[in-house]
């Protein structure tokens, strides 16, 4: 049986920038272990040799010549932000204590 | 009149028995009557339908020449951007975004003349197979309102099953559009990977998302397939091909010497008994029909589930890093001195639903170092394993085929804090999303313990999808003639007048 700790979740949380409250910390560790175990499922098959598939298409690089297209004006651009100033994304600190 | 296939409605408006207009407002009649109880709209735009209709009405009488289903009504998916109207993709942290551009979906859509009437509810970011984890409250199920109308795009396939449109549009990731059509009783399509452009379709799991198409036969569904497709620059993924003509397939219906092939591991134990039982009807109706029915082993499905809770998790934990309180949507805890991480961790908390939490940590779990090959690595392989199956197997057989869903609709609530039993009931439809080929799920009929609608899947390989078409045609006409009609019309009324 698999299994994840609250400790390790919180880890995962924190890498994943969601401040999880305890009690959903707590719950989702206790749902991990069974959700792992059916996922971990994929280890029982013999894969020596077999390549990885990250898409059903094989992929290539697109290219276009870079050419000025209209686009979308500030206004527009700003339309849906949740604070802005000067025509710009106001954003909170993202360097340390504000000088 | 809204009872009617969009194809009956499309000759009735070029007859001029009809406009767009009476028909929009039937449709806006039917929402206001019904909607209450069914719940599949999160947001009605009556006033820019009206105008759309009022429009093609318009150009209609100058005599200007339309498509098909210029002046048709449309449900679409809340995944879709639709440029000033309010777009959420079920969940709260896009509450009150509107997108300043539509998605190619939408354009070609708008293009062809159809009437956009509103956004349809869906489980938070597409993830879900019930639409209970929207953040707007669930969808009901037209067949029964103590139901869930499956997921995620449960919004759009209750839409058209409840007669507040002819027309959906959802997508598909693990199977979000099959497995709704089969517990609503409609027809529902998920296109070859890259048939469909991705521009403004918010992104879940970017290898296995595809939108398409949803309708009560499966010509109005080819009518509605045929205007989404389609090569498109802005997305890398698009094919750039030729794509098969799916609305002449659809009039074919001809299966006379097809090979079918039925897979092995999808079906029997695991299979609620009358969703067996109408699936291997369904079987007898194609070979009476001149199909001969094979048996294929595809082996790796067995962990078709396992490697798609892998990847999917995966790719969101990656996709949803977008949704970071800088440029559009929630933002919380931007009091004096909070930094930007801080209130990024406060926004994602608040904004996300518990199944897309629960994702996205299992994402980043399995993509971590010291695990990525264990698991992630692991996927990936497996599903090369499972696309070599799905060759062998049309090796042999022209199309595949296995129920669409292993039960019929169940009680909301029943399965909603038990993620694998949730999980379980996309073990049929997600093979398809995992090789990047085409499904459609067609009503079989009713099951004889619940009388709730049975889905059947057929499945094509790649940019094969008229074959879906040609086979679902001609066992949907063989079933129609035996039944005295299309499956549903035996669904309940609701409130209202049909």
């Amino acid at each position: 049986m698999s299994s994840l700790s609250r400790d390790d979740v919180a880890k995962l949380a924190a890498l994943a920038r969601i401040e999880m409250s305890e009690e959903e910390l707590v719950s989702l560790s206790s749902q991990f272990g069974m959700i792992l175990d059916a996922v971990a499922r994929v280890q029982e098959v013999n894969l020596d040799g077999v390549v990885a598939t990250s898409h059903p298409q094989p992929i290539q690089n697109v290219f276009r010549e870079d050419q000025v297209r209209p686009s979308l004006t500030p206004e527009q651009a700003l339309s849906g932000a949740p604070a802005q100033e000067e025509q710009r994304f106001r954003v909170p600190q993202i360097l340390g204590e504000a000088e | 009149m809204i009872n009617q296939t969009a194809a009956a409605m499309s000759e009735a408006l070029v007859k001029g028995e009809v406009t767009s207009t009476q028909l929009t407002q039937a449709h806006l009649d039917r929402i206001s009557d019904v909607d209450t109880s069914v719940k599949a709209f999160l947001h009605v735009d009556a006033e820019g339908a009206l105008a759309q209709a009022a429009r093609v009405d318009a150009d209609r009488s100058s005599g200007k020449k339309l498509h098909p289903l210029a002046g048709i009504p449309l449900a679409l998916k809340d995944v879709l951007t639709q440029d000033g109207i309010p777009t959420t993709a079920g969940s709260k942290i896009l509450q009150g975004w509107k997108p300043q551009y539509d998605s190619t979906v939408v354009s070609k859509i708008k293009e062809a003349g159809i009437v956009i009437l509103g956004k349809t509810n869906m489980d938070e970011f597409a993830m879900g197979s019930s639409t209970e984890n929207s953040a707007y409250g669930p969808t009901f199920n037209p067949w029964d309102l103590s139901r869930t109308p499956g997921g995620s795009s449960g919004g759009s396939a209750a839409a058209v099953s409840a007669f507040e449109a002819p027309l959906a549009i959802g997508s598909d990731t693990g199977g979000s559009i099959r497995q709704p059509a089969a517990l609503t009783g409609i027809v529902g399509v998920r296109p070859t990977y890259g048939a469909v452009s991705r521009y403004g379709l918010i992104a879940y799991s970017s290898s296995l998302d595809q939108a398409g198409p949803f309708g009560r036969t499966v010509l109005d569904t080819a009518l509605l397939h045929d205007v989404m497709a389609g090569h498109d620059p802005k997305d890398a993924t698009s094919i750039n091909g030729k794509f098969p003509d799916v609305v002449s397939a659809a009039q074919k219906r001809d299966v006379k010497g097809l090979k079918i092939g039925v897979i092995k591991q999808l079906q029997g134990e695991g299979y609620q008994k009358g969703v067996q039982a109408r699936f291997d009807e369904s079987l007898q109706v194609l070979a009476s029909l001149g199909a001969e029915i094979i048996e294929v082993d595809c082996p790796s499905f067995e962990y078709a589930l396992a490697a798609y809770y892998l990847i999917a998790p995966s790719e969101c934990s990656s996709n949803l890093a977008r949704f970071d309180a800088m440029r559009y949507g929630l933002r919380v805890g931007d009091s004096d001195g909070a930094s930007a991480e801080a209130v990024m961790s406060a926004t994602r908390n608040a904004g996300f639903g518990h199944e897309v939490k629960r994702r996205i940590i299992l994402g980043a779990y399995a993509l971590s170092s010291g695990y990525y090959d264990a698991y992630y690595g692991s996927a990936q392989k497996i599903r090369t394993l499972i696309i070599q199956d799905y060759a062998k197997a049309f090796a042999q057989a022209d199309v595949l085929v296995s129920p669409t869903a292993p039960t019929t609709a169940f009680k909301i609530g029943e399965k909603s804090n038990d993620p694998i039993a949730m999980y379980l009931g996309d073990v049929a439809t997600i093979p398809v999303n995992l090789a990047g080929i085409c499904g459609m799920s067609l009503p079989a009929g009713l099951a004889d313990e619940d009388g709730l609608p049975v889905g059947f899947q057929i499945m094509a390989p790649a940019m094969c999808d008229d074959r879906l078409y040609n086979v679902g045609g001609a066992l949907e006409a063989a079933l129609a003639s035996q039944w005295g009609g299309h499956l549903i019309s035996k669904a309940p009324a609701l409130g209202g007048s049909k």
